[in-house]
């Protein structure tokens, strides 16, 4: 491990866990725009997360060892996934320990432990969160992982900083695969993040929502650790979507310097991600449940058809 | 990057449209859309017929594209918009197999067709010959379109859009027909619109509805 690669990657962690809550608030503030709202400004999850940090946190009588774990688990895996995904350097020793594949897993970890957590204390609301996350997971997972074996078809490698690398060092072509992969990753980062069209993050209303009715038994620490982590999951898929679809300007393995660059264009690309993701959600409906299986079904079938589309148009003359 | 380069990079992005398009034709529910689909789609073909002439030089593939613009996404819309307001069919489709599993089995379709157009794609030399398998898939779709619907108006946007594919296929695989050829097509999809909008109003006359499944019965009762 290099010296310059360590500082890359600390850097990389810091800097996912010091800006998470600043893009969620950000979304948050880009809505309430949009909504003709003045909004709580975008400094409220730090606010939140202070908040919450210096409240005690209350366990159900019942409560297992796994619902007091499970919080930390969580975040790790979050911390993980933001530490994998490269978003100014593509000089990560992280990397090497987990591709693409291994990422989507991270994922289901955190899922798996969130929802075990929420049926633990066995009130009616946690099993319910937990049983519809589960739904969204099962549907979301393979289509995420059908999009990232597009782009590791036209790059060559599982390996996220390789995809990256390769992507950001082509010239510019129109790749119609990871146009069409691109929409999908879109649709699943909306449901996986409990965004508007699948779930309200902004309402405790009983019937539909997934999200904050795992974490309802949850307070305190616990529960600033699984808004931490919901914000580190979010920032997480805008910067794969950002690696993926939107590369350039990260700096590569053998110029630490370029990272002076690469910053303000990450916050520039970020700032733009979190307008679009706003924008979709105020210009959409949330559906019913019983929908939510059709539009992951549309974000697998867009994924696969990206798929094949690389496939049949890269056996042709490029 | 050349702009011959680039001609071809838009034909491949339009073929992915293209498909895209006939699934989300397979996945609409309304009528409405369809029509508004069928339109997108027109735009499209027209768009990649323009960009072939391009990037082969062949004028007459323009005139191909004017042909397909004035006719797939003035006159036929146009026309079905017509009819549909006046069978006062706007909104609900019915289907015979359910969603999902529709595009489920559009999903085999599409490799079923590229594995067909594989080995003559590669006796093929022009620059698009890798999307005539999408355009084969896009003939498949709007067949099974055909097949999964059961009322009159959406069968008859399937055939047009099938016919869409064809032309997708010919303008991939050999730069488009011969200009009298195309002329013909042409005119007889538009003359087969108006004897199935006439078709229409007699299904209608008939059986006071437009699901198809009444013309199995064949005798009066």
């Amino acid at each position: 491990m290099s010296l310059p690669g360590a500082a890359s990657q600390l850097l990389e962690i810091a800097l996912a866990l010091a800006i998470a809550p600043l893009f969620a608030g950000w979304v948050a503030q880009c809505r309430a725009w949009l909504q003709n709202r003045s909004g709580p400004g975008i400094a409220q999850p730090y606010r939140l997360l202070h908040k919450l940090f210096h409240k005690d946190s209350v366990l159900a009588e019942r409560a297992s060892p796994l619902f007091r774990a499970a919080p930390y688990v969580v975040f790790g895996c979050m911390t993980l996934a933001c530490g994998i995904v490269p978003t100014v350097s593509t000089d990560l020793p992280l990397a090497p320990a987990a591709d693409a594949i291994a990422l989507v897993g991270l994922f289901a970890l955190a899922r798996v432990f969130i929802s075990l957590a929420a049926m633990d204390v066995g009130t009616a609301f946690g099993s319910l969160g937990a049983r519809r996350e589960m739904l969204v997971g099962f549907l979301a997972e393979p289509a995420l992982l059908m999009v990232f074996f597009t782009a590791a078809l036209v790059t060559g490698s599982t390996s996220l900083t390789t995809i990256v690398t390769t992507l950001s060092s082509q010239e510019l072509l129109i790749r119609p695969s990871l146009a069409l992969a691109a929409v999908a990753l879109v649709m699943v980062a909306l449901a996986e993040n409990a965004r508007v069209p699948v779930d309200n993050p902004a309402t405790h209303l009983e019937l539909t929502m997934i999200h904050e009715a795992l974490i309802l038994e949850c307070s305190g620490r616990h529960l600033a650790l699984y808004e931490w982590a919901a914000a580190l999951k979010l920032f997480a898929y805008a910067c794969i979507g950002i690696a993926l679809f939107a590369p350039w300007g990260i700096a590569s393995a053998h110029a630490p310097s370029a990272l002076l660059f690469a910053l303000p264009a990450l916050v520039g690309k970020l700032a733009l991600a979190g307008f679009l993701v706003a924008l979709l959600e105020t210009l959409s409906a949330k559906m019913r449940v019983f929908r939510v299986p059709e539009y992951l079904g549309m974000a697998f079938l867009l994924a696969v058809i990206a798929m094949l589309v690389k496939i049949l148009l890269g056996a042709g003359p490029q | 990057m050349t702009l011959t380069g680039l001609a071809q990079q838009l034909i491949h992005l339009f073929a992915a449209l293209l498909l895209l398009l006939a699934f989300a034709m397979l996945a609409q529910r309304r009528i409405l859309s369809l029509i508004n689909l069928y339109t997108m789609q027109g735009a499209v073909l027209a768009a990649t017929a323009a960009a072939m002439g391009y990037a082969t030089r062949q004028p007459h593939l323009y005139v191909s594209a004017l042909v397909t613009a004035a006719i797939k996404v003035g006159v036929i819309p146009y026309f079905l918009h017509r009819v549909t307001a006046r069978l006062n069919v706007r909104w609900d489709v019915e289907t015979l197999i359910n969603i999902p599993t529709t595009l489920i089995l559009g999903i085999v379709l599409v490799i079923f067709a590229f594995d067909l157009a594989q080995p003559i794609a590669e006796l093929s030399s022009t620059i698009a010959r890798g999307t005539l398998g999408i355009a084969l898939a896009c003939v498949l779709l709007s067949l099974m379109m055909m097949i999964t619907r059961s009322k009159a108006v959406p069968q008859v946007i399937g055939f047009l859009a099938m016919e869409n594919g064809l032309f997708f296929a010919a303008t991939a695989a050999t730069y488009g027909m011969p200009m009298v050829v195309e002329l013909g097509i042409a005119l007889d999809v538009l003359i087969g619109m108006v004897i199935l909008g006439v078709f229409l109003f007699q299904i209608r006359q008939q059986f006071d509805s437009l699901d198809i499944r009444h013309l199995e019965r064949l005798k009066d009762q």
